[in-house]
């Protein structure tokens, strides 16, 4: 167990290195950063000054290491376009989007899990059909099109709802119903798919054969085995889910890190959104570690 | 992700054996009489208005005429057939900017799709045949790349790169790559323990004719069916990205920039949106449908992926 985890802790590290590297060699690409600084005016001497107080007169694995230890240290340099501290921005707008992404991560793994053990026990009934059907929705229909729709017709036709921003209680309703519908297929197909196939092994056979009554066949005996797959499909579902808030936040007027993300894209921010970014694969490789870590305790099977 | 490791037997499949070239039109020929025709219609109709945008379109998409503006469609009062779908704020037309749009779009998938498939293609049989470092090493970027947030690393790309049809191509076929690379990987390291392998390393094949005679003609079957299962994602990230604004510049029309054009507008003129929007996810519906379809016919095994 301890040799595996150490494995997966480097492994993860070595990860999260990789993509430190993009970010970095990927900042280089948008041009001199001295050029946008230095004034119209500014001689040879002024820019060979600026360069060495920003550190660019330096080998470039001297400049990473400098921007990677920076950045262990939370120090992830200042925004281009508002000079604010892009930690302290990113900050500020991460509980916003937990608010909404945690509750949609949650309803859409009870509501998405239900619904496929519904579909798998019905299967191939009008209760099975629709079932599918929203989830091939939910797969099919662009995200952000759906929150438009949604405003439309919440807001402006049945005038019920806020159109966007952040402040009532009835501003989360409809983010939060957003990113649910679009995480929930995947969590929906899976355990129906995974269920099907439990219920036609042995030890089903075995369940039922004993007289035990078909409720207890499916939630006790069959639904238990088919949550591991959940588990390792968590990591994919996290990935999906804050591609999802990036355009539900941008569509809401959100003030999360989507919302962040998509404003330092129009403002050519580059250090708002590497930090973002950067942010995010440290936030998606540790949920996937973790998941790693609680697959011992979901399926006794396995031992590391 | 764990899946199921196909244990049955797979007859071998190699150019040589094939049965002839007409043995396998006339099996082809059976086969595409039994594709879905609804999906396969929307697929045909999107893809002729994609090619023949300006024999198809009604107006130039670009062309502003503000006597115009805001026209609803034709079945709501006060629209009428000669702007079918409304016009905009601009008063251009819906319709053109939907067929125009359709150029943009199903243009930068299609490269996309043909890019990352080959890179995925190449790669992942590489990986699997010669394993060791290598494919260790291919193997946790293949991970990487999928668990990270695709909309989030286009962002950086269009900020670094500027936006345009280039740095979308760039980042969606950077982001794919991975998906058909572990699949096709998968499918290699189960076809070297198959005898026709091992018996053609030694009769002595190079690697390279093991991997292009021998593999290849087996993975045709999945790689295509990721093909189909990767092109709705595609056509989806694409017109996020559009919709971010990091996409091709305006005026230029493309599905998702179309869609992002009538979010101010939605409280007098949602047809703007509604109807670039619908285009997308039939288009995609479509293609999902007939993805699945293919993966149920060519390999039932792969159901559950």
């Amino acid at each position: 167990m301890g040799r595996f985890l150490l494995n997966r802790v480097i492994q993860s590290i070595v990860t999260i290195l990789v993509i430190s590297m993009v970010v970095f060699l990927m900042a280089r690409a948008t041009g001199d950063p001295v050029t946008l600084l230095a004034s119209d005016k500014a001689t040879a001497q002024d820019i060979a000054v600026l360069k060495q107080q920003l550190g660019l007169d330096q080998p470039v694995p001297v400049q990473y290491w400098v921007f990677l230890t920076n950045a262990v240290r939370g120090n992830l340099g200042k925004s281009l376009a508002d000079k604010g501290d892009v930690a302290q921005l990113i900050g500020e707008r991460l509980p916003n989007s937990a608010v909404i992404g945690l509750p949609a991560l949650l309803l859409s793994t009870v509501i998405g899990m239900a619904m496929g053990v519904v579909a798998a026990v019905k299967r191939d009934t009008w209760v099975d059909k629709s079932m599918r059907v929203i989830a091939v929705l939910g797969q099919s229909m662009p995200a952000f099109w759906v929150s438009i729709m949604a405003i439309f017709f919440f807001s402006v036709v049945l005038r019920v709802l806020p159109t966007s921003g952040m402040g009532t209680p009835d501003h989360y309703i409809l983010p939060i119903a957003v990113l649910t519908f679009f995480a929930l297929p995947m969590r929906m197909r899976l355990m129906r798919s995974s269920l099907l196939e439990i219920m036609g092994t042995e030890y089903v056979k075995q369940a039922r054969a004993k007289g035990l009554s078909e409720s207890a066949v499916v939630w006790r005996h069959a639904v238990r085995n088919a949550l591991s797959p959940q588990l390792t499909s968590f990591g994919l579902t996290l990935a999906f889910a804050v591609t999802g808030a990036v355009l539900v936040e941008t569509v809401f007027s959100w003030p999360g890190l989507g919302l962040l993300a998509y404003q330092a894209m129009l403002a050519r921010d580059y250090p708002l959104i590497q930090g973002t970014v950067l942010l995010v694969a440290v936030l998606t490789i540790g949920a996937n570690l973790l998941v790693d870590m609680l697959y011992a305790v979901v399926d006794p099977r396995i031992r590391y | 992700m764990a899946t199921p490791v196909a244990t049955a037997y797979v007859p071998p499949r190699s150019f040589a054996a094939s049965g002839g070239a007409r043995y396998r039109l006339i099996k082809v020929w059976r086969e595409a009489r039994r594709i879905p025709l609804l999906p396969s219609a929307v697929i045909v109709m999107f893809v002729i208005f994609a090619v023949f945008a300006p024999l198809v379109s009604p107006y130039d998409p670009t062309q502003i005429a503000l006597v115009q503006k805001l026209k609803p469609p034709f079945f709501i009062e006060g629209g009428g057939i000669a702007h079918l779908l409304g016009t905009d704020n601009l008063g251009r037309d819906v319709l053109a900017r939907l067929i125009w749009g359709s150029r943009v779009s199903l243009s930068v998938t299609a490269a996309v799709v043909v890019i990352s498939s080959i890179v995925g293609l190449l790669i992942g049989l590489a990986a699997g045949y010669v394993g060791g470092r290598a494919d260790d090493f291919l193997m946790r970027v293949a991970d990487g790349s999928i668990a990270f947030p695709a909309v989030l690393i286009a962002l950086l790309f269009a900020v670094s790169l500027g936006p345009g049809v280039t740095t979308v191509i760039i980042a969606l076929s950077v982001l794919s790559w991975a998906n058909y690379a572990r699949i096709v990987r998968g499918e290699v390291l189960r076809m070297r323990q198959l005898e026709f392998i091992v018996g053609a390393r030694v009769i002595g094949c190079s690697p390279l004719r093991v991997m292009v005679a021998h593999l290849f003609p087996n993975l045709v079957d999945v790689w295509v069916v990721m093909i189909t299962l990767q092109v709705g994602l595609i056509v989806l990230s694409e017109a996020a990205l559009g919709f971010l604004g990091a996409g091709v510049p305006p005026p230029t029309p493309s599905w998702g920039s179309l869609v992002s054009d009538g979010r101010n507008f939605v409280d007098t003129a949602w047809w703007i949106s509604f109807f670039p929007g619908l285009a997308i996810g039939l288009l995609v519906l479509s293609v999902n449908y007939l993805g699945d379809w293919l993966r149920d016919r060519m390999d039932p095994q792969l159901r559950h992926r």
